[in-house]
């Protein structure tokens, strides 16, 4: 029998990847916090990270975060609102610091500063030459980031809840304002249902590309926050928006940070031509992803792809030398030793895009509070983290600003959640506020239809890849959405095997479905909506980028069996739109 | 690379040691056979079996490349990550072996309760502590920054301390993951507690018990020399760490 558990928090924090685990660093200290992980808080995928995370410390050359503001500004396609970028320029620099004091080991300048590298879209004075504002530990920047969260949580006595999986998000109506009074999870351990009651709720799960099936991201990266926060009736911001990033092991998807690039790696054709020279002649592989991506793709449309079938590119690390790629590139190089056989000492790598970073998601304000319309805000519910849009990253992401954002918007998430519990009461909890996730539970694990959960995640992320990946056209996009109307159809009719209480993952990947097909298709829909070309979004049909008509964010909300696109302006501060070239 | 194009499927045996305390009351062994390409990973073989046979098969996994630490198991009677584990590296004229990590209480097939293991991590004040004030970042040279980066690669998966036969029969043991954490900061030029640490790996459940057996090294899936470093934190208990 399903046991109903019932507890009480100042703050509830959802998700201990790196946005969640600032976040509680910031709020434990001063008001009753607790974290709720789906995963154990160090498996969560922020230690997937690699390459490295942006500050303008001018440790190794001159570097201001003015210009940090203005790459990423540009970097996303000028959809990006300025007046965040500039917070995230700006907090950067003590945000490096904070983990550096909190105990991150990174690598060092011979004087024992904090080393930096290059990263692709990262500029010296507004686009002259690629700058060093990466701050790293060799390839595995996101591991020591996370273990030094969780260290400092340790150290704090923060009280975690693993293995709980949150499926629903409490809010009522109070006074005409939309309020929440905490969430619900489900633990895997046990199968019993647990309440949280809480002030403030701050979201930080992660996403969502599992949608896809080549990418870079973990199997659990099912977008599980911003699919219950659709589920709600709030809207989701930018959802088009979807960062391929250029190298993954081909076929697989597995990354292979923009570090290497960084360090001097170079993107070949199969004839070896530095094809990249062609595309972006000043700052050529340190191009920002979404062009490079795009690059590659033609090159193998047209013809110029390496390998037996000529589908991928090559990256040659093989000038750098065993030593540069064991001391600062030793992740990947391990990487394309095992899964691929190739030794990048001796031969370049076979490369193509995977899908990798989510720039749309729940919309906020710069304080990381959750937004309901264009304006008003939800009192008491924060969003962090790549489940979150600010929008720092607009239209396209520039690498390491990711690690950037969950620390900067992490910790003012985390800061701001625990002041607001400080002064607020906890607003009165619905009628049985575990009904829901009760029902959907339970149908579930005694579903017995015809239908295979895996066999429509694999049409799902086929399609996608398809369909919605690195080119879209409305003919594609119009494809994508049929077979996903097609696949929710058939999600109500799938049986699991697993009725079990204890640990039943059978249960929960059907629950995770659910909510990649949600998302996959609002982000079709968005997509097929902007019929231009920005960013991430690449539009055959509309190859130019269109800022008469399209200067906005998309702001999609759930309506009864559709979805109901909006507009939201984009803010300017100091940068007036222009032509993006390299 | 060559023989990329050289894409042929195999029939491979593996037996899984099955336990579902809902309904069993000892675990026993299960045989699957799987077509596996020889590029394809253990764990492809327990998605396929657990998405196409049998969903109730139970594990852990996130990542799939080895940096989430989710799928330590054994698997021919070593501890190994399921992700890290390629078919072509493996015996498969014979059946392959697949079971729980041993010595932390069986949960569900392949899952344990990782518990006590975290509970030694924390043990051990795994967390810098200094008294330093700094305006910016403390300062390190390469070399300070070098002493300490093997230890800094742990990704908590249990693989060796679940190795460790003194672990098995002593559940009080530390076990050497919480001892490779500890190292990660007694030789960390930045922290100022190593003594702390080294009392408290001085004790009877600590340091000493290792006999040197070398498995956690040979388990661990990031190439840490983890018995290297607990010859190095007997070191700094006996003669401190400088
Ligand atoms: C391979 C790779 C390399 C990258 N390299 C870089 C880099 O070099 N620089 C950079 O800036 N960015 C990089 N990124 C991007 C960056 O790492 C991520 O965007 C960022 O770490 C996301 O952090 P997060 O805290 O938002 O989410 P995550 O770290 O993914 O954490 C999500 C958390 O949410 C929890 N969760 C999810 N759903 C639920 C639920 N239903 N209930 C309870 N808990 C839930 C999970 O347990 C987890 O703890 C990289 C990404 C990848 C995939
Ligand atoms: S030392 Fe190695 S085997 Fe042991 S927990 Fe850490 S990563 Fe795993
Ligand atoms: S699944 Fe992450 S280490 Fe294997």
């Amino acid at each position: 029998m399903t046991q109903v558990h019932n507890h009480e928090y100042d703050v509830v924090i959802v998700g201990a990847g790196g946005a969640g685990m600032r976040a509680a660093i910031e709020s434990a200290p001063h008001a009753k916090t607790a974290v709720i992980t789906k995963l154990y808080p160090t498996r969560s995928h922020t230690g997937a990270a690699q390459g490295g995370m942006a500050a303008a410390l001018a440790n190794v050359e001159e570097d201001s975060w003015e210009w940090h503001t203005f790459d990423t500004v540009k970097g996303g396609d000028y959809l990006v609102d300025q007046d965040a970028a500039e917070i995230l320029a700006k907090e950067a620099i003590d945000a490096i610091i904070d983990l550096e004091n909190m105990g991150l080991p990174f690598n060092r300048t011979p004087e024992g500063k904090i080393d930096q590298r290059r990263f692709g879209g990262h500029t010296r004075d507004h686009g002259k030459a690629p700058v060093r504002r990466a701050c790293y530990a060799a390839d595995r920047t996101g591991h020591m980031i996370l273990q030094t969260l969780f260290q400092n949580c340790v150290k704090l006595g923060v009280e975690f809840h693993n293995e709980f999986y949150v499926l629903d998000l409490l809010l009522s109506e109070e006074k005409g304002q939309t309020r929440t009074s905490g969430v619900v999870a489900y633990e895997l351990a046990t199968g019993d249902i647990h309440v949280f009651h809480a002030k403030s709720v701050v979201f930080a799960t992660g996403g969502f590309g599992k949608m896809f099936k080549t990418t870079s991201n973990a199997h659990t990266l099912t977008g599980d926050g911003v699919g219950i926060v659709w589920r709600k009736g709030l809207p989701l911001e930018d959802m088009e928006f979807f960062q391929f990033h250029p190298t993954g092991l081909a076929g697989l998807g597995i990354l292979l940070t923009e570090g290497a690039r960084g360090e001097g790696a170079i993107l070949r054709n199969a004839s070896g031509e530095r094809f990249m020279e062609r595309y972006a002649p000043t700052i050529k592989d340190l191009a920002p992803r979404d062009i490079i991506s795009r690059c590659m793709v033609q090159e193998v449309a047209e013809g110029r792809g390496a390998g037996p079938e000529k589908d991928y590119v090559l990256l040659d690390c093989t000038h750098l030398g065993a030593e540069v790629l064991e001391t600062k590139l030793p992740d990947i190089t391990e990487f394309a030793r095992t899964y691929l056989g190739v030794d990048p000492v001796h031969e370049p790598v076979p490369v193509m895009p995977t899908a990798h970073y989510a720039m749309g998601g729940i919309p906020t304000n710069t304080d990381a509070e959750v937004l309901k319309d264009n304006t008003t805000v939800i009192p008491g519910l924060y969003a962090a983290g790549e489940c979150a849009c600010v929008s720092v990253h607009g239209s396209n992401r520039l690498g390491t600003n990711s690690l950037l954002d969950i620390n900067v918007f992490g910790k003012r998430a985390g800061r701001n959640a625990a002041a607001y519990a400080l002064k607020a009461k906890h607003v009165a909890l619905p009628k049985a506020p575990e009904s829901d996730v009760l029902k959907l539970v339970e149908t579930l694990r005694a579903s017995n239809g015809s239908e295979n959960v895996a066999t429509l995640r694999k049409e799902l992320q086929v399609e996608m890849d398809r369909n919605a990946q690195v080119f879209r056209t409305e003919e594609s996009l119009k494809h994508a959405e049929d077979v996903i109307a097609d696949l929710r159809a058939r999600y109500a009719n799938i049986g699991i095997h697993d009725r079990g209480q204890r640990f039943n993952t059978d249960l929960l990947e059907a629950i995770e479905l659910g909510f990649l097909l949600d998302l996959a298709e609002v982000v079709v829909v968005s997509a097929r909506n902007r019929k231009e070309s920005r960013g991430g979004h690449m539009r055959d049909d509309f190859p130019d980028r269109n800022d008469a008509d399209y200067m906005v964010h998309t702001m999609a909300y759930k309506a009864d069996d559709s979805i109901r696109l909006d507009w939201k302006p984009v803010v300017i501060t100091n940068y007036q739109p222009m032509e993006r070239k390299y | 690379m060559s023989d990329i194009a050289e894409v042929q499927s195999f029939t491979v045996t593996f037996i899984i040691r099955r336990f579902n305390p809902e309904t069993d009351t000892e675990p026993y062994w299960q045989d699957f056979d799987v077509q596996m390409y020889s590029t394809d990973r253990v764990l492809d073989a327990l998605h396929k079996i657990k998405w196409d046979v049998d969903g109730t098969l139970s594990f852990r996994r996130s990542c799939a490349h080895g940096i989430c630490g989710s799928d330590a198991m054994r698997i021919n009677g070593r501890n190994r990550l399921a992700c890290k584990t390629l078919i072509k590296d493996l015996d498969i004229s014979k059946p392959v072996y697949v079971e729980a990590i041993k010595g932390l209480p069986l949960e569900k097939d392949l899952i344990v309760d990782m518990e006590p293991f975290f509970a030694a991590y924390r043990e051990i004040n795994p967390f810098l502590q200094t008294s330093a004030k700094p305006e910016k970042e403390h300062i390190q040279s390469p070399e300070q920054r070098a002493r300490f980066d093997d230890t800094t690669k742990c990704i908590l998966c249990a693989a060796c301390t679940t190795s460790c036969p003194v672990f098995w029969t002593d559940g009080q043991y530390f076990g050497p993951a919480a001892i490779v954490n500890a190292h990660r900061f007694i030789f960390d030029s930045r922290d100022e507690e190593a003594q702390v640490r080294l009392d408290i790996l001085n004790s009877k459940e600590g340091v000493w018990r290792c006999r040197t057996t070398f498995n956690c090294s040979e388990a661990c899936p990031r190439g840490i020399e983890v018995t290297k470093a607990i010859a190095e934190v007997k070191q700094a208990v006996l003669r401190g760490v400088r």
